[in-house]
C-alpha cells in the first residue's frame, strides 16, 4: 500500500469515527470531574483514562473507589466489567486478514467499545485495514485523555452534570450503536435475551456481572435460533 | 498534580486487566475453528454485548431514562449518530428538570 492509500485509509477511519469523538467528549469530561470528586487528582484520573482507556470501567471503579485505593477489588471490577472484550476481540479478529500478527495485537490495545463497533461496521461494507483502524483509534484515544485531563482541571466549574443530562451520553452511545447492529428479527430475539438477562442479573447479583450474563444469553439465543433454522423448524 | 502508590497500583490493576481482556479474544480464535455457523453467532456478540451494558439504565434507573433511551433508539433509525446522542442527553436533561 502506497503513502497516498494510506493517508486515505487513515482518513476514512478519522471521518468515522468524528461523531463518536463529540460525542465521547462529554462522557470524558464527566469522568475526569468524578474522579476529582473521589479524590484523585488530576494527574491520577489522566493516567487512568491513558492506560486504561476503557470508559464503562473506569466509571465501575470511581463507584467503589476507596482510600487508599484497593488493587484488587477495582481489577477484578475491571476484569468483570471488560471481560466483553474478549468476545468482541474474538469477532473483531475474524475480520482482520490485512493485519500482521503484531499489527493485530497492537491495535487490540484500543479496543474501546465505539473503536470496536466502528471497525465491525467497516469489516462488513470493505476490507479492514491497519490504517482505517490507526485512523478510527488515534484521534478517539487523544480525546478520551484530553477530555479526562479538562474534566479533572474544570471540574467544579462543569455545574452538575447529571443536572445537564451529560452523565446520558454514555448510554446513548450504546444505543445508537446497538441500532447499527440491527439486522431485523434475529437481532431483536437476541436484544430482548440480553437485556432481560442483564436486567434479572442485575438485580440478583451485586457487582457487574450482569454484563457478562447477558452478552451469554444474547449468543445463546443466538446459537437456538440457527440450530433451529438449519434443522427446518420454523424461528 | 500528585501522585500516590496505591492509586497508581490500582491504575495499573485495571489496566492489566483490560489488555488481558482485550488480547484474550485473539488466543480464544487461536483455538477455536469457525464454522459459518459459529461465525454468525459470533456476529451477534456485538449488540447482545453493548445491550447488556445499557439494560439497567434503559430499564430499571427512572422514567426518564427509560424514555431518553426510546427516543434515542429510535431517533438512530433515522437520524445521524450525532444528533440522536444529542436528542437522548437533551431528553433526559429536560425530563429530569420537570421532576421525572
Amino acid at each position: 500500500m502506497n503513502t497516498h492509500s494510506i493517508r486515505q485509509e487513515f482518513l476514512g477511519g478519522a471521518l468515522a469515527i468524528a461523531p463518536l469523538i463529540a460525542a465521547v467528549l462529554p462522557i470524558g469530561l464527566v469522568f475526569g470531574a468524578l474522579a476529582v470528586t473521589k479524590g484523585l487528582s488530576p494527574a491520577e484520573a489522566t493516567l487512568m483514562s491513558a492506560l486504561v482507556f476503557a470508559g464503562g470501567s473506569q466509571f465501575v471503579a470511581m463507584d467503589i473507589w476507596t482510600h487508599p485505593a484497593a488493587w484488587m477489588g477495582v481489577g477484578f471490577a475491571t476484569l468483570l466489567v471488560n471481560i466483553r472484550h474478549v468476545l468482541m476481540s474474538a469477532s473483531l479478529a475474524t475480520g482482520m486478514q490485512a493485519f500482521t500478527p503484531r499489527q493485530k495485537l497492537f491495535a487490540m490495545l484500543f479496543l474501546a467499545d465505539e473503536i470496536w463497533a466502528m471497525a465491525e461496521f467497516r469489516v462488513r461494507a470493505a476490507q479492514l485495514t491497519p490504517a482505517w483502524f490507526a485512523g478510527l483509534a488515534v484521534p478517539f484515544y487523544l480525546a478520551w485523555v484530553a477530555s479526562a485531563l479538562a474534566g479533572a482541571s474544570l471540574g467544579a466549574l462543569l455545574g452538575d452534570p447529571v443536572l445537564l443530562g451529560l452523565d446520558f451520553a454514555f448510554p446513548a452511545v450504546f444505543i445508537v450503536l446497538i441500532m447499527g447492529f440491527w439486522k431485523g428479527r434475529r437481532t431483536g430475539a437476541v436484544l430482548i435475551a440480553s437485556g432481560t438477562a442483564a436486567v434479572v442479573t442485575q438485580h440478583v447479583l451485586p457487582g457487574v456481572w450482569y454484563i457478562a450474563a447477558g452478552a451469554v444469553c444474547g449468543l445463546i439465543v443466538a446459537l437456538v435460533l440457527d440450530r433451529q433454522e438449519t434443522s427446518g423448524v420454523a424461528p | 498534580m500528585s501522585v500516590t502508590a496505591p492509586t497508581v497500583f490500582a491504575i495499573l490493576a485495571m489496566a492489566a486487566a483490560t489488555v488481558l481482556t482485550r488480547v484474550g479474544g485473539l488466543v480464544l480464535v487461536r483455538y477455536v475453528s469457525l464454522s459459518p455457523g459459529r461465525r454468525r453467532a459470533i456476529e451477534t456478540i456485538p449488540p447482545a454485548v453493548l445491550m447488556a451494558v445499557v439494560a439497567p439504565t434503559a430499564f430499571v434507573t427512572g422514567p426518564a431514562e427509560t424514555l431518553a433511551c426510546a427516543v434515542t433508539a429510535i431517533a438512530a433509525l433515522r437520524l445521524p449518530m450525532l444528533v440522536s446522542v444529542i436528542l437522548g442527553v437533551g431528553c433526559v436533561a429536560a425530563l429530569r428538570a420537570a421532576g421525572f
